[in-house]
């Protein structure tokens, strides 16, 4: 059964002022698939994820060419920025939660769509920390402050943050690169399950992380995909030399 | 190989190798490090000495203040209202008034500061319109207080025709004043790390919400800290009041805005002037000035504690 394009990118050229970190990048992102960005440091991964959800827009400076079709539509022509966020999610590296309580912190995304209702609220929190595999660890001290949990609670907390707006696709931005190995494996497991209901793109450091959990991975060398193929393929025997120089470890 | 001598209470050790001392005189640096340690202790003995100076000043200035406040200084004292006779004095009505002081200064500037700081921090470009706008807010903290009292007699006092009256005296203090708030507003909300508003943002906020719901909570020690400081300069602010016009003795309690009024810094001026007349005034003036360094105190503590108490929660 061949899986829908969720996300599209086609000939997508990426300017940080004059510098180019991203050339000519073409890439399918299946849905209810997990696609890994994998690479060495500075190669443009980071960069891609974050031109899925115009985040880059943030940045002064930057510039793009080319398209990205969400549902086969152009996210960058005339495209509502706000809308696009609450349907593709975002997770970054080191875990950021509001210095509110872990309530405050989960109800942020529904509050800004007008959910006003407690109870409402409530279901959602629940749903949400449920989702993101912490609602046993955490049920009792929604009211606590979020940054008094441990980090790997707290990147579970900015998971159950983003699940909360009910996105069609979660971006991961090295998730786990500041999480030791046991809080590692916990937020793999839940990307695992969470494949089921999103599209997730996830970039990686660690190569053994991607060979784990992803369908699809994507390597990046100096801002171009240099191959892209479902992770066994590309794991067992990649087609060019510089991906199977850089997953044997001889750079990078 | 290498051996350890001692040498003067100090291990030396010395290295035998092929490499050994080609370009570093051993017996050079070590004496220079013993007058480096002997550099060190007096510099230490130094920096101890000028604090110990600045605080024997300070501690000089208050014994002689609160010798001379002694047995005028009490809860009569507190509650009266002013008179030309000096038993009968109160700062009643000069305490009311810096008060009320604060009443019309602090909204004014938490809001034209915040509002300033929101604009420069997170709306404008880096360009030159904001290097101008910069610019021109540390020139006006650098502008005698002086001449603060001149704009606002000339601006508040009469175009306005606020003349002497609280409004007219608090807006010309908030001027004075704003450059600080806004300043520290920046400081705070600069502080406010990149990655939580990228979080906001990411779950699909608008600017002025990320600014509202993330920046402006997070920043509030800070701005709170800076209001404080902002207050206790105002409150102490004597010159451009008299610019203004404040009378030297009120005998009526202010009641709103609109009214004349008298504060803490220009009684004690006044009392001081008029001390050659009536002896026992220099006694009221420092009553009055230890009332006014317990307030600042007490101002100045509250602000630290906020500031130590909120650091780091992100």
């Amino acid at each position: 059964m061949k899986k829908k394009s969720k996300i599209s990118v086609t000939d997508l050229d990426f300017y940080y002022d004059e510098f180019q970190a991203l050339k000519s990048v073409n890439l399918e992102i299946k849905k209810n698939e997990v696609t890994a960005f994998i690479g060495p440091s500075g190669c443009g991964k980071s960069t891609l994820l974050r031109t899925l959800n115009r985040m880059n827009d943030l940045i002064e400076g930057t510039k793009v060419e080319g398209k990205v079709l969400l549902d086969g539509v152009d996210i960058y022509d005339d495209f509502d920025v706000i809308e696009l966020r609450s349907r593709v999610g975002m997770v970054f590296q080191k875990p950021n939660p509001f210095p509110m309580s872990i309530f405050d912190n989960i109800a942020y995304g529904p509050r800004l769509n007008g959910i006003k209702k407690k109870s409402i609220l409530n279901e959602i929190v629940e749903k949400s920390l449920r989702g993101a595999a912490i609602w046993d660890e955490v049920k009792d001290n929604l009211k606590k402050n979020a940054l008094s949990v441990s980090g790997g609670q707290q990147q579970r907390i900015c998971i159950a943050r983003a699940l909360a707006v009910e996105p069609e696709v979660i971006l991961m931005d090295e998730p786990t690169s500041a999480l030791d190995p046991i809080a590692t494996l916990k937020i793999e497991d839940l990307i695992h399950e969470l494949k089921q209901e999103y599209t997730i793109a996830i970039v990686t450091h660690n190569m053994q992380q991607a060979a784990r959990i992803s369908d699809k991975t994507a390597f990046f060398l100096l801002g171009e995909i240099i191959e892209y193929d479902k992770t066994t393929r590309l794991f067992e025997k990649p087609k060019d030399e510089r991906t199977e120089n850089y997953i044997t470890g001889r750079f990078g | 190989m290498s051996q350890a001598i001692e040498k003067d209470n100090l291990t030396v050790i010395v290295n035998e190798s092929k490499f050994k001392d080609s370009y570093i005189d051993r017996d050079k640096a070590h004496n220079r490090a013993k007058r480096r340690v002997i550099f060190s202790k007096a510099a230490n003995i130094l920096f101890s000495l000028t604090i110990i100076f600045a605080l024997s000043v300070l501690a000089l200035l208050l014994i002689q203040i609160i010798q001379k406040s002694i047995g005028w200084l009490d809860w009569q004292f507190l509650i009266s209202k002013l008179s030309i006779r000096a038993e009968k004095a109160g700062i009643l009505g000069v305490i009311i008034g810096s008060v009320l002081l604060i009443v019309v200064v602090a909204p004014v500037t938490l809001f034209i500061g915040i509002a300033t700081a929101i604009y420069l921090e997170e709306y404008s470009k880096k360009g030159r319109i904001q290097s101008l706008i910069m610019t021109n807010i540390s020139n006006l903290s650098s502008v005698p207080s002086v001449i603060f009292g001149m704009l606002g007699l000339t601006v508040f006092g009469r175009l306005f025709g606020l003349k002497a009256s609280i409004l007219a005296g608090g807006l010309t203090l908030s001027l004075l004043v704003l450059p600080i708030i806004i300043v520290a507003c920046q400081e705070a909300i600069k502080a406010v790390p990149k990655n939580l508003k990228e979080a906001s943002y990411g779950l699909g906020a608008s600017k002025w919400t990320t600014v509202r719901k993330v920046v402006l909570p997070t920043a509030l020690p800070g701005i709170m800290t800076g209001c404080i400081l902002a207050l206790s300069r105002a409150i102490g602010e004597t010159a451009p009041l008299v610019v203004l016009g404040i009378p030297t003795l009120i005998l009526k309690l202010p009641t709103g805005l609109m009214d004349d009024f008298t504060a803490l810094p220009i009684q004690i001026y006044y009392w001081t002037l008029d001390t050659v007349l009536t002896k026992e005034y220099a006694n009221l003036a420092a009553a009055t000035i230890v009332v006014l360094l317990t307030l600042l105190f007490l101002m100045n503590s509250i602000a630290i504690f906020i500031r130590n108490k909120y650091q780091r929660r992100y």
